[in-house]
């Protein structure tokens, strides 16, 4: 009837469980990730290899997806980074709402960013992601930017808007409540505008 | 908008459920025609799998078969993340592992837990992350699933309970494989990186350096929600933005994440030939899954109190500390839940910063364990409870508490209430230890309340081999690791050990014929019994602890 243990034995056991991981490797881990691979790199090779975004002469600047530090003023900024948008170690701040630091980190920024503008300072500029990368901010917390960035860059106020108008995404569509922009994506373009000038 | 897009996701994880749960049916249980696709691909498991794998396995066989396969899982992995820097596929030359955290880490993932003391960009190689960790994120979901067919088998009154290892190969390359195929092909083509090319140096705009760590994410990242591990591939998880790119991906992985714990419920009842009963056990989970959604979604509108009186604009926004932006509003609190309720781990949002009553739901989904709970064992921790369930009614009656059709005596109560205590015992154990000690209370990160609430958590989190975690923790410490490693363990093999040992002594007895005085386990009455018994001993045992922390903490805003 049953198969008991005695019959089979523990060396046997050891025996069948290598044949076992040795299947079970060869097909999920390494056929698996052989045709993931080959469908990421023929399809879309830009975000499979991470979203690098090239200057002209081939360098790359950073990553789509990824947050790089802004701190000048002439470009926009991006939510603030526990890890000092280290791509390399990405983390959060896991502070709890109750601990002062986040409180202190908030009135720091809001300090700083007070002198070009009274307005209330959206809470996407206050409070640091998950990853430490996120590369968005809502367009409101670049509407609040906008003078500032104007101001460093001689250009009419009215043109940044429209510039951040123009990236503005929805990430989600419907469900989404607020628009978004990409921060490099949109520094890049301000930069060019600065050139056509 | 959010209650619309929060109502579509729940219904199509259930809609995708039923058809999943068919497929795993045909996937463990081969029986009858085989078909043409069915029959060669037998006939290949049969030569792989060799003489162990011909016959059928008693209880006691096939739970001695999966703890040496899982010995073996643990072995193997073990010497590669202690060897990794001597192995290939290693561009960021990330040195071996530390011996305690190698344990830890081997355990974790063994245990299906993914609970994850080091950073993956810079602690594991690509060699670990595909050939070690993905691997174990294959065969211990299908350890899970495997073990589910033997306990559902014994209860259905088969004589074996199968065979472990052809078990585990049909979980793996029949169920497992073709879904995480199709997953992380939808992920890779929505925008999650997938590549073999080491980090790269950017030069910023503002003409800083930024290393940027790349790797072979989608493979991991579909594996990761579909077998309920949980583990990232970089060190935040599904926030980051190479994982976890897009809304749309957001959306999948989220999907992916709870759809074989619930699949799993209806397995159980197709092999147990119960599909009414397995439809009650559901809408018990499905009722506690919802009301726990509604509480953290409510909670995570409250803007952080953090900003509170700053000149800050938060109306709309909820607490966005520990959030990324992109995923939008409610798919955080969504992630968080349906991850805490399933023993996956995996996170789209930092836990440490979800406001207090946010982070107790949190850890309500992971003290039950069993709202769907892990691939497999979900249903088994659910066991414990329609045991207990169907005992206290018997008693009110007065009879002999039976469960399809078998008596439940001595030694079966005894082994449910076993595997019911190993969970608050490791967990509520573990946390008095290390909040006691310099272990614990050296290695909190925030002050006061809430570094109680990160040590609770971690250990809630492995005993229920969960892995998400208060991250905040410095938890890559000797002791943290052995004795996190040790609960994972235990926590996984004794109540899978101790339910399939029950469920195997009830094949054995004769059955009892139904009559006008049996419990019906498939009526709303039963489900009313359920919930209860789920309810009253989580309160019961857990209470105490969470208005230590949470709630404490809570209060003091």
């Amino acid at each position: 009837m049953t198969e008991n243990i005695e019959k089979t034995g523990l060396p046997r056991l050891m025996l069948t469980s290598l044949r076992c991981w040795a299947a079970t490797l060869a097909v999920c881990c390494v056929c698996y990730t052989a045709a993931i691979l080959a469908i990421g790199q023929i399809f879309v090779p830009y975000t499979a290899n991470g979203s690098l975004i090239k200057n002209e002469n081939g360098e790359i600047i950073g990553s789509e997806m990824l947050a790089q530090k802004f701190e000048k003023p002439e470009y926009f900024h991006p939510r603030p980074s526990a890890v000092d948008y280290n791509a390399m170690g990405a983390a959060g701040s896991n502070l709890s709402p109750t601990s002062p630091s986040v409180r202190e980190r908030a009135a720091g920024i809001i300090e700083k960013e007070s002198t070009f503008t009274q307005e209330r300072v959206p809470a996407d500029m206050l409070t640091a992601s998950g990853s430490g990368l996120d590369p968005h901010i809502t367009v409101k917390a670049a509407v609040f930017q906008a003078d500032r960035v104007a101001k460093a860059r001689n250009l009419p106020a009215e043109e940044v808007k429209k510039l951040i108008e123009k990236h503005a995404v929805k990430t989600g569509g419907f469900f989404t409540p607020e628009p978004l922009v990409n921060v490099l994506v949109l520094n890049i373009a301000l930069d060019k505008t600065g050139e056509k000038q | 908008m959010s209650i619309t897009f929060l109502i579509l996701m729940i219904a199509a994880a259930v809609a995708i459920s039923w058809p999943l749960g068919k497929m795993m049916t045909w996937a463990m249980e081969p029986a009858g025609n085989p078909g043409l696709f069915r029959r060669p691909f037998e006939k290949l498991l049969a030569l792989i799998i060799g003489k162990a794998g011909e016959n059928g396995q008693g209880w006691k066989s096939y739970l001695f078969s999966m703890l040496a396969f899982n010995a073996v899982m643990f072995v193997i992995t073990y010497t590669i993340f202690l060897f990794q820097d001597k192995l290939p596929l290693n561009p960021a030359q990330i040195a071996g592992m530390e011996p305690s955290l190698a344990f830890n880490t081997a355990a974790s993932f063994t245990a299906n837990t993914n609970l994850q003391h080091y950073s993956g960009e810079n602690g594991l190689s690509y060699f670990s992350q595909s050939f070690a960790i993905m691997w174990l994120q294959f065969v211990s979901a299908a350890t899970g699933i495997a073990a589910l067919a033997a306990m559902s088998r014994s209860l259905a009154g088969k004589k074996t309970a199968g065979n472990f290892f052809s078990d585990m190969m049909r979980a793996s390359f029949l169920i497992l494989l073709p879904v995480a195929f199709v997953s992380a092909a939808l992920l890779v083509l929505g925008g999650t990186v997938m590549t073999f090319g080491g980090p790269v140096t950017a030069h910023t705009l503002e003409g800083a350096v930024q290393t940027i760590a790349r790797g072979p994410v989608a493979t991991f990242a579909a594996i990761t929600q579909l077998g309920t591990n949980g583990g990232g591939f970089f060190g935040p998880n599904g926030t980051h933005a190479f994982s976890n790119p897009t809304f749309f991906t957001n959306i999948i992985q989220t999907l992916s994440l709870i759809a074989i714990p619930m699949a799993s419920v209806w397995m159980f009842g197709r092999i147990t030939g119960r599909l009414k009963h397995a439809g009650v056990i559901f809408a018990v989970m499905l009722l506690i899954l919802v009301c726990n959604l509604a509480a953290a979604v409510h909670f995570e509108a409250e803007p952080t109190k953090a900003l509170a009186g700053l000149n800050a604009e938060q109306s709309a926004s909820g607490n966005l500390e520990g959030k990324e932006l992109r995923f939008g509003g409610s798919a955080a609190p969504l992630w968080t839940i349906l991850t805490t309720s399933s023993s996956n781990g995996s996170v789209n949002n930092m836990h440490d910063s979800l406001n207090p009553i946010t982070g107790l739901t949190a850890m309500i989904g992971m003290w039950l364990n069993v709202v769907f709970g892990g691939v497999g064992v979900g249903v088994i921790n659910m066991f414990v409870f329609i045991i207990i369930g169907v005992f206290v009614c018997g008693m009110m009656v007065g009879r002999t508490p039976e469960y399809m059709n078998k008596k439940i005596e001595t030694p079966e109560m005894k082994l449910a209430l076993l595997a019911l205590l190993v969970h608050p015992f490791f967990i509520l154990g573990g946390t008095a230890l290390f909040a006691a000690t310099p272990w614990g209370a050296e290695t909190v990160a925030n002050p006061g309340i809430h570094g109680f609430s990160e040590i609770l958590y971690e250990f809630t989190s492995s005993a229920a081999n969960n892995g998400s975690g208060f991250e905040g923790l410095g938890d890559n410490t000797a002791p943290w690791n052995i004795a996190t490693g040790l609960v994972m363990l235990l926590g996984r093999f004794l109540p899978i050990i101790f339910c399939i040992a029950a469920a195997g002594m009830m094949s054995e007895k004769t059955a009892v014929p139904e009559t006008s005085g049996t419990l019906h386990t498939d009526t709303p009455l039963f489900a009313v019994v359920l919930l209860g018994s789920v309810i009253f001993i989580g309160a019961l045992l857990f209470m105490p602890v969470a208005a230590l922390g949470p709630i404490a903490e809570y209060l003091t805003l």
